[in-house]
């Protein structure tokens, strides 16, 4: 199967790799997928006092296009608020990855991921 | 000084998918395809053209019968390992129903068996499917096990194509010709690698492949046993070509070109065996103090140049991507669209991630040491860039047990 530019660069040079530390007041966290699917991605978000991402990371576990999908999101959400990120959809991360009808599980996993690290954000802060 | 031993990128190391065909063979096949060369009818009987195809024919044909020590006579032309499994394994069933409707296979059967199964399923007919042992094998004992009164045929594979273990087949014969059952082997990726003998073995129909073993793709054959008699009911009609088993005219060159390869297996089997032997040693030691890499399938009974590993943590699709050099097969079907790992990896007992890290590497005749030595470079340095990257080396790392998370499955 032939990858898109995009997703070969981001697949060879991945942005963000990296894990912050989970139990930091700062840091929010979301882990989708399972290793039986093939997919497994686990984002990661550095928040501000003001509610601003600053940094993420990410890892995953899965295809080239599962990996640029969640270095792209990476990028995406730097410099944005909460509400901003979560609302990032997965069509648009397909889009801007050309990704193919077979792959599209990629990028929902991706909004799936930005969700789920937002949320456990706002649960530590909550608690 | 040495001058650096360059290789050509892409490697192939996929020769259980194909083979290239051996110049020698195209030479051979060359031979019937011009107006000065042998393009007679086989089965013309009135004129010399005839009479000089239906001579490389049956060379041909001796050729590959002399491959597994049988008559020429017990060869059946066909156009591949495909079309001879149905032939053989529809063909039994049509003839001997009224003796039974019952069928022995294994689950990690090529799909030209489990998908002509099932469509004896439809027809009414009953299929035992073995899960073969840890080791990808399925035993004489598990046949046994399975065989019933009304069971006319069992069908089991010499050598698997994901994982490249060798069954005994030998003992298997011995149960099934006790029992008074048929006995079919694939035989496609075995015939031409390991030695096959059908004066010992009680196998009584053997699939074979011309382009596994450096031989044309489009043409094959099917063993039948002569004795005792093995009938089977045609699957193709029409001027009673091939004792009436296979009508079609035969395609000389085809034929002429998988004469020549199975020639050159059989004469050169011994050598070419250590030789690719040694390439997959060569490999595997090179690899295989990378941590948490396993081979998967029997270690000892397997065909020389095989090698199935998985590489825990890192999957098989991606690892492929990183592996641009290498010319290779992932054990994972993820790249057809489907998010289920290989059929055959699961029956072996191995979990999804494992069976979703798998990658299947295959070495032939042109496989050089220096080409080996590129593919674990590329392979070590891709399993560490994607270890890199994946949570669950992470978790690994920090002794998590993958296994007592709950994942959402998606």
């Amino acid at each position: 199967m032939a990858y898109s530019d995009k997703v070969i660069d981001h697949y060879e040079n991945p942005r963000n790799v990296g894990k912050f530390d989970e139990a930091d007041e700062s840091i929010g966290t979301g882990m989708v997928g399972a290793p039986a699917c093939g997919d497994v991605m686990r984002l990661q978000i550095q928040v501000s006092d003001d509610g601003i991402i600053e940094d993420a990371k990410f890892k995953t576990y899965g295809c080239g296009s599962a990996i640029a999908s969640s270095s792209l999101l990476t990028e995406w959400v730097k410099g944005k608020n909460l509400d901003e990120a979560a609302s990032i959809k997965n069509t648009e991360i397909a889009q801007e990855l050309s990704l193919p009808p077979v792959k599209i599980h990629c990028s929902v996993l991706a909004e799936d991921a930005i969700k789920a690290a937002v949320q456990n954000y706002r649960e530590k802060q909550d608690s | 000084m040495n001058a650096p031993v360059t290789v050509n990128i892409p490697i192939y190391l996929d020769y259980l998918s194909t083979t290239p065909v051996d110049p020698r063979v195209v030479a051979a096949m060359t031979a019937c395809m011009s107006t000065e060369g042998v393009y007679g009818n086989a089965a013309s009987r009135s004129h010399v053209f005839g009479w000089q195809a239906e001579e490389a024919v049956e060379n041909a044909r001796s050729q590959v019968a002399e491959l597994i020590n049988a008559d020429p006579r017990e060869i059946v032309w066909t156009s591949g390992a495909t079309e001879s499994d149905n032939l053989a394994i529809k063909g039994v069933a049509h003839f001997y129903h009224k003796k039974g409707k019952h069928i022995v296979t294994s689950k990690i059967e090529h799909k030209a068996v489990l998908d002509t199964c099932r469509q004896l399923e439809r027809e009414g007919y009953e299929v035992t499917y073995l899960d073969p042992n840890e080791q990808g094998l399925t035993t004489p004992e598990m046949v046994q096990a399975a065989l019933r009164e009304d069971t006319i045929l069992a069908s089991v594979m010499h050598a698997n194509n994901e994982i490249g273990v060798v069954n005994d087949i030998a003992g298997i014969g011995e149960i099934c010709r006790a029992a008074g059952v048929l006995f079919h082997v694939d035989g496609a990726q075995g015939v031409g690698k390991i030695p096959v003998d059908m004066e010992q073995m009680k196998v009584d129909l053997l699939s074979m492949s011309a382009h596994k073993m450096y031989g044309p793709k489009g043409v094959g054959a099917l063993y039948v046993r002569r004795k005792p008699r093995v009938r089977l009911e045609a699957q193709m009609h029409g001027g009673g070509h091939e004792r009436g088993m296979r009508s079609g005219t035969l395609a000389t060159h085809q034929l002429v070109g998988f004469g020549e390869a199975a020639r050159i297996a059989h004469e050169e089997m011994a050598t070419e065996s250590a030789q690719l032997e040694a390439l997959r040693e060569r490999f595997w030691d090179a690899i295989s103090d990378i941590p948490e890499v396993y081979i998967n399938g029997d270690r000892e009974q397997r065909l020389p140049g095989a090698l199935n590993v998985s590489f825990a943590f890192v999957e098989g699709e991606s690892l492929i991507m990183s592996l641009r050099d290498l010319a290779i097969s992932s054990g994972s079907a993820c790249t057809s669209a489907s998010l289920e790992p290989s059929y055959v990896l699961r029956a072996l007992g191995l979990n999804d991630e494992m069976a979703h890290s798998s990658l299947r590497f295959s070495f032939g005749r042109f496989t050089t040491e220096a080409e080996v030595d590129h593919a674990v470079q590329c392979v070590r340095h891709a399993v560490e860039k994607l270890r890199e990257l994946s949570p669950l080396w992470d978790m690994f790392q920090d002794g998590v047990d993958l296994s007592t998370i709950e994942w959402a499955a998606h």
